[in-house]
């Protein structure tokens, strides 16, 4: 194993943070406020109370989720795409460093980025309403799984992606619709029959639930299946990574 | 899978059997590639655009898959052990690649990590003091100019101390005194034992560096021998005689001579090779006096790899 090489990837892409660190932590900052001015306050002024807790409390399990994965997927796949793009893959591809040294810097740096800025996000809610976490390292758990995975989604992304139109594609048409209907903003039991069945299929749904469980102690589905579900998409995301580093795709002729 | 090192003679660096390339639009860029570069030489691989010279560098260094063939570094194979082989490699690439944020400092350090090694701050500040770097350590390399992200990038492949140096076309868009700059440095890397293997259009700079050089054309090895060994076997020398008064033709008494009328009859032009034994040059000479022709200067010149060059190439054609 080259750790020095995973390290120094680690490093380097964790040094593309920091260098950006305002604007890092300015993003969820002014996000998550944006929602709670939105929804916590305006929707929330009417819906007094969801699941025995308030609605700003409610939503804040869900809005971290959604920052969390949308920003895994955004950094993993423009951490491996610019190097593509810019040219500089070549030396990793010239490097004594395997696939999976690879994935570990490259994932690991942008899990690390998106755990962090959900914990900022946290702490910024946590401004706007009395926050109780029944189980923080449950909490930190779903935090880390659910970083991992979309972060190894967002990479897959970004190995597949030939242009930076087909970088934003699947983000915007898959992630972003999966993580709305999840359940930030609402439980399930809320909705039509037919839109809580639909909604079973969607695995952003048991993250965020799961999440919220650990905030609460209560979720749209059981703690269990929504764990069952996370290291499954986990296992998925690793599977696909393996499968396309296998065949060599997309990175050497 | 256990190493397993093939008994290759001790002063062999890069060991090429049989490579070829065919990429995935079915163009066949090297064909049956056989070649042997030595520890600690200076071997240059000439070729016109196109001829294969950064798909064969590509291949030895990891980047792209051979379609067949075997390729062994320091005797150990690029597929089996490519831990090892990458290890030994530093590559510095034709295209000017870099980070625009990063700084030179950093970026030149996450290359002595990616291959493996452990930071050396020390190792890091001498390679960027060979390379006049020093001063610029805390630059971000968009702030650097093309020669010096030139530098920068051999720094980069320097920083895990390579036992084989490829330079993909070191000098392209250089200026000149970067350019004798950048002999003088391969020179002092092949004094520390360095094998530099580089690819050029520049003639002289192959004349000017090389021990040996390779001619690749088609993604076909044409020739491969010693730089001198070449130049004699293949080299032609030019004999210019400036006539004292202009000739209208050749005369009949010198057509045993491959002669030339140059410059509206003022100069003859015989061309020899320098291989041959007899040069002839003592019979022509004999010959233009007795035709009583005289001459007020003469010279010659020795063809240059260039023209050797330019010969192979269009006799493959
Ligand atoms: N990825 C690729 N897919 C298809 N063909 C390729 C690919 N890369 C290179 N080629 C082709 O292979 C041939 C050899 O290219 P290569 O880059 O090795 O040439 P070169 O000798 O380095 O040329 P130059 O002096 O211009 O750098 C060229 O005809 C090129 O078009
Ligand atoms: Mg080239």
């Amino acid at each position: 194993m080259n750790l020095h090489a995973v390290r120094a990837i680690f490093m380097f892409e964790m040094a593309r943070t920091f260098r950006t660190l305002t604007q890092s932590i300015l993003a969820p900052v002014v996000t998550t406020s944006l929602y709670f001015v939105v929804f916590g306050a305006a929707i929330g002024a009417r819906i007094t109370e969801m699941d025995g807790v308030s609605y700003g409390a409610f939503i804040v399990p869900g809005l971290i989720m959604l920052l969390v994965l949308t920003q895994s997927v955004s950094n993993a796949s423009f951490g491996i795409y610019m190097p593509k793009f810019v040219g500089t893959i070549y030396e990793v591809l010239s490097a004594p460093v395997s696939y999976l040294e690879v994935v570990m810097g490259y994932v690991g740096a942008a899990a690390a980025k998106s755990v962090m800025l959900g914990l900022i996000a946290l702490a910024t809610a946590s401004l706007f309403v009395p926050l109780e976490i029944a189980h923080p390292l449950w909490m930190l758990l779903f935090l880390v799984l659910t970083a991992v995975t979309f972060s190894l989604i967002g990479f897959i992304i970004g190995i597949w992606a030939d242009d930076f139109e087909r970088l934003g594609l699947v983000p915007l048409l898959v992630i972003t619709p999966l993580a709305f209907l999840g359940g930030t903003f609402y439980t399930i039991d809320m909705l039509p029959p037919a839109w809580q069945t639909i909604s079973m299929f969607n695995p952003v749904l048991y993250l965020i639930s799961g999440f919220r469980w650990s905030f609460y102690e209560s979720g749209d589905v059981s703690v269990a299946a929504s764990l069952a579900v996370v290291a499954s998409f986990l296992a998925f995301a690793l599977a696909l990574v393996w499968l396309i580093f296998r065949t060599g795709w997309r990175l050497r002729d | 899978m256990p190493a397993e090192r093939a008994r290759v003679p001790d002063d062999a660096a890069v060991v090429i059997r049989g490579l070829n390339k065919t990429y995935a639009s079915g163009f066949r860029a090297l064909h049956a590639v056989d070649l042997d570069i030595r520890r600690g030489e200076i071997f240059a691989l000439l070729g016109p655009n196109g001829a294969g010279k950064t798909t064969l560098i590509s291949i030895v260094c990891g980047i792209v898959h051979p379609t067949a063939g075997e390729v062994r570094v320091n005797g150990w194979d690029i597929r089996r052990d490519w831990r090892r082989t990458r290890a030994l490699i530093g590559l510095v690439p034709q295209e000017l690649t870099s980070d625009a944020f990063e700084t030179v400092w950093n970026t030149v350090s996450f290359s002595r990590g990616l291959f493996g090694k452990a930071p050396d701050p020390a190792h890091i500040e001498r390679v960027l003091r060979d390379l006049t770097l020093w001063d610029k350590r805390d630059s971000q390399m968009k702030a650097l100019s093309g020669g010096m992200k030139r530098r920068v990038l051999i720094a980069k492949a320097l920083a895990h101390e390579p036992e084989v140096l490829f330079l993909d076309e070191p000098t392209a868009g250089v200026d000149v005194e970067l350019r004798r700059e950048m002999w003088a440095l391969v020179h002092a890397l092949r004094h520390q034992g360095v094998t530099v293997i580089l690819t050029t259009h520049y003639i002289e700079e192959a004349e000017e560096m090389a021990d040996r050089v390779a001619v690749i054309n088609n993604g076909e090895i044409v020739v491969v021998d010693d730089k001198r060994a070449l130049m004699e076997q293949l080299g032609r020398k030019q004999l210019t005689l400036h006539l004292q008064t202009p000739l209208a033709h050749i005369p009949e008494a010198l057509s045993r001579h491959e002669l030339a009328l140059d410059d509206d009859g003022h100069t003859l032009v015989y061309t020899f090779a320098t291989r041959d034994e007899r040069t002839g040059v003592t019979t022509l000479l004999h010959d233009l006096a007795a035709a009583d022709i005289h001459f007020r200067d003469l010279d010659t010149r020795q063809s240059t790899l260039e023209d050797i060059f330019v010969d192979l190439v269009r006799d493959a054609r």
